[in-house]
């Protein structure tokens, strides 16, 4: 399978990032074709082209956008979620420092074609130059006339604001993104009523991944079967794959969905020179692990599933064997505890216990009972949470349990960690001695 | 502008110059979205532009311009990590410490930026330069071990590149991240960027990473494109698919409850 390049076409140019430069790589076409196309027909095309939400749920974009009620005079929002922060996954945050533009156009496409007239873009706090770049793409698009009044002569208005997060990755949940976006805590709503019925300021409200935004000004341009033409019979379309970790050359891979993890892992020089796969994520830290046996599962979201994980966000997270699966997932612990919004209850002291469980086994500490413990307490969390991120707690710890048992009781039985952390690392270094409890780090502060 | 009015009113302790500057600034922001209290963050940002953290009459400033209370305030302020409720210091330091980070080396160069700063996580050096921070995963994972700088990315560290970096910020050198901005700016003027100010730096680049690049530059030495578009109108197969089992996705409207307002309507969300 060959790569293709169309999110990413454009990034190796000079100042990629500016607007003439897309212009001049045919960038606008999508939204000026869509200008003169009835806004229901774009929303079918997108419905055709297979395109599913690039945000790690896959659900098909143009069906949410189908979801809102017929136009009431009021209005209707479209919401970028901008606010990726899934450990592993590092897609959308180069593509807007790249190239805002695919955004910006795929913005001005979806609030015509759902009649939105005031846009969002809600990019996490934490990454200064990207805010930058997306201010300074909707100044340029403003100026351009794509944005703002009577847009290219249409008639049609569109303002956008770009808002800036401040840390915190329960606002990835699209609910508790539109609760901080209205100046709240980032809590999770309950659902329904949907965001499609009642979003933000309670007014139907579309809200979708940046990848997914930006995927659809060539829809527009070229057609939703140019898309399909691409990728699986169910999972259309291209995406981008971010490998990292203990592979040769880490990067961004932009390729069919339906790709393996072995044709990429042959594209990026394979793993790290004298090491071999342990396991990988295949879709961010939620989504369960995968080993070597995987290498040929096709990643397009239905072969994942099947194979019993999901395809997340295509955050291919590679760990060679030296890596202590117990470490790795005691942080990832560490993290879903830290970052457990407080709302319910399952999450929030569920999280605390996982952490403790697992620093005691990390520790040398762990009783023989404890990984019982672990998966009854992940089943005591798993379909309880009041939204994803306790679900996506338990993903790392039941498969890894499951995978790995044996490591897990190997720092049981030998009251310790049998590996060496600095042979994970890629410099040489003499670990410091400390206590493992000072690993718990963010999460001693956290809310 | 006269600041008069509001300094009659204000409970904050600003000096007039400085409340009619914030003032001014957060009416900016208001005026951004369709309700005003969608503001507050960017303002929280713009309050530690002024004071490095959210202080006290930061937290009054923002209760007064929205007209809710100020535990209303604070319960946001705290919610986030980056709303600091201590004096940062110049520059944050995060290391990310996240799993990938973490086992690549970010572990290490934590524990030795601890030791050569003498501080711990949440902690700023005595001379005020540099607070020091575990962080979470920042997106830049294909850059690991990954160093934040007042989040700018300074990719690819190890515990030398960290501690001499870490050198040059207490010694106000001019530092440039690997990517971003063609040098770090201070704590404060990264609230304001934040806060919606644009400082006009988005055309700085330090260099796009080879990581960025990777996919695309093996695509360009094979002659892979994507196919070409035959630019011609979609076709209507009119064949839609559903999201996979167990999704946290939408599911089409079935009940009542699905298509109406509940009854626990917030105040504000009655748009018009």
């Amino acid at each position: 399978m060959t790569l293709t390049p169309v999110l990413t076409d454009t990034w190796d140019k000079d100042r990629s990032w500016r607007l003439a430069t897309y212009e001049r790589a045919g960038g606008y076409a999508g939204l000026k074709k869509a200008l003169k196309t009835e806004p229901a027909d774009l929303v079918q095309a997108v419905k055709d082209s297979g395109l599913r939400g690039r945000g790690g749920a896959g659900f098909p974009t143009g069906m949410k956008w189908g979801f809102l009620p017929p136009p009431d005079g009021g209005p209707r929002y479209l919401v970028v979620n901008a606010d990726e922060s899934e450990p592993g996954t590092c897609k959308d945050i180069p593509l807007m420092l790249a190239s805002p533009q695919h955004l910006i156009e795929g913005v001005a496409i979806t609030s015509y074609a759902i009649g939105c007239d005031h846009a969002f873009i809600y990019v996490r706090g934490e990454v200064l130059h990207v805010y930058r770049r997306l201010l300074n793409a909707v100044e340029e698009a403003y100026r351009a006339g794509y944005l703002g009044k009577n847009i290219l002569g249409s008639g049609y208005d569109l303002d956008v604001t770009v808002h800036a997060g401040a840390g915190a990755y329960i606002c990835g949940e699209e609910t508790a993104l539109l609760d901080s976006l209205e100046g709240l805590r980032g809590q999770p709503r309950l659902k329904p009523p949907f965001p499609a019925v009642a979003g933000l300021y309670a007014r139907p409200t579309v809200v979708n991944n940046v990848e997914s935004i930006a995927s659809v000004p060539a829809i527009v341009a070229k057609g939703a079967d140019w898309f399909s033409s691409m990728g699986t019979e169910k999972s259309q379309g291209h995406g981008l794959f971010s490998l990292s970790g203990h592979v040769t050359k880490p990067g961004q891979y932009e390729a069919p969905l339906g790709i393996t993890l072995r044709e990429l892992l042959d594209l990026a020089g394979g793993v790290r020179q004298g090491h071999e796969l342990k396991f990988w994520t295949p879709g961010g830290s939620s989504t369960p692990i995968f080993t070597a046996e995987h290498l040929d599962v096709p990643l397009d979201y239905e072969s994942v599933g099947a194979a019993g994980s999901m395809l997340g966000t295509r955050a291919l997270q590679i760990f060679d064997e030296t890596v202590c699966v117990v470490r790795a997932v005691s942080r990832w612990t560490d993290f879903y505890a830290h970052e457990s919004c407080g709302k319910c209850t399952p999450c929030r002291e569920g999280t605390y216990w996982l952490k403790q469980v697992l620093h005691r086994i990390e520790a040398g500490e762990g009783q023989d009972s404890d990984l019982d413990l672990l998966l009854d307490l992940c089943d005591n969390i798993l379909g309880r949470a009041f939204c994803a991120l306790g679900d996506g707690a338990t993903s790392p710890i039941t498969s890894s349990v499951q995978l790995f048992r044996e490591e897990y009781q190997a720092h049981i039985d030998g009251h310790g960690c049998p590996f060496d952390p600095s042979a994970s690392a890629l410099f040489a270094y003499t670990p410091k001695t400390r206590t493992p409890g000072a690993l718990a780090g963010a999460g001693a502060g956290g809310h | 502008m006269t600041a008069e009015p509001v300094e009659t009113a204000t409970r904050t302790r600003y000096d007039a110059d400085t409340l009619a500057a914030l003032t001014a600034d957060a009416t900016a922001i208001m005026e951004r979205y369709p309700n005003p209290r969608s503001g507050l963050l960017p303002m929280l940002h713009l309050v530690q532009s002024v004071d490095g953290y959210v202080s006290r009459d930061g937290i009054l400033f923002c209760a007064e311009m929205l007209g809710i209370t100020a535990a209303e305030v604070s319960a946001v302020a705290t919610f986030y990590t980056q709303y600091k409720r201590h004096p940062n210091g110049t520059y944050t330091v995060g290391v990310c410490t996240n799993t990938l980070c973490a086992v690549m080396g970010g572990d290490a160069i934590f524990d030795e930026l601890s030791e050569h700063l003498g501080v711990g996580h949440d902690e700023t050096t005595d001379d005020g330069a540099i607070t020091l921070e575990r962080v979470e995963c920042n997106a830049a994972c294909d850059y690991a071990p990954v160093v934040m700088v007042n989040w700018e990315f300074f990719d690819n560290q190890t515990p030398e590149t960290a501690t001499a970096l870490a050198d040059r910020l207490r010694l106000g050198e001019d530092v440039a991240p690997t990517r971003g901005a063609a040098s770090v700016c201070s704590f404060k003027q990264m609230s304001r960027v934040l806060a919606g100010f644009n400082d006009g730096r988005a055309d700085e680049d330090a260099g796009t990473g080879e990581p960025t690049l990777a996919g695309l530059r093996i695509a360009r030495e094979r002659g892979w494109t994507a196919p070409e578009g035959p630019d011609s109108e979609p076709d209507k197969r009119g064949e839609t698919i559903t999201g996979e089992p167990g999704s946290s996705a939408e599911r089409p409207p079935t009940t009542p409850s699905d298509t109406q307002v509940g009854k626990d309507k917030k105040p504000g969300e009655d748009a018009k």
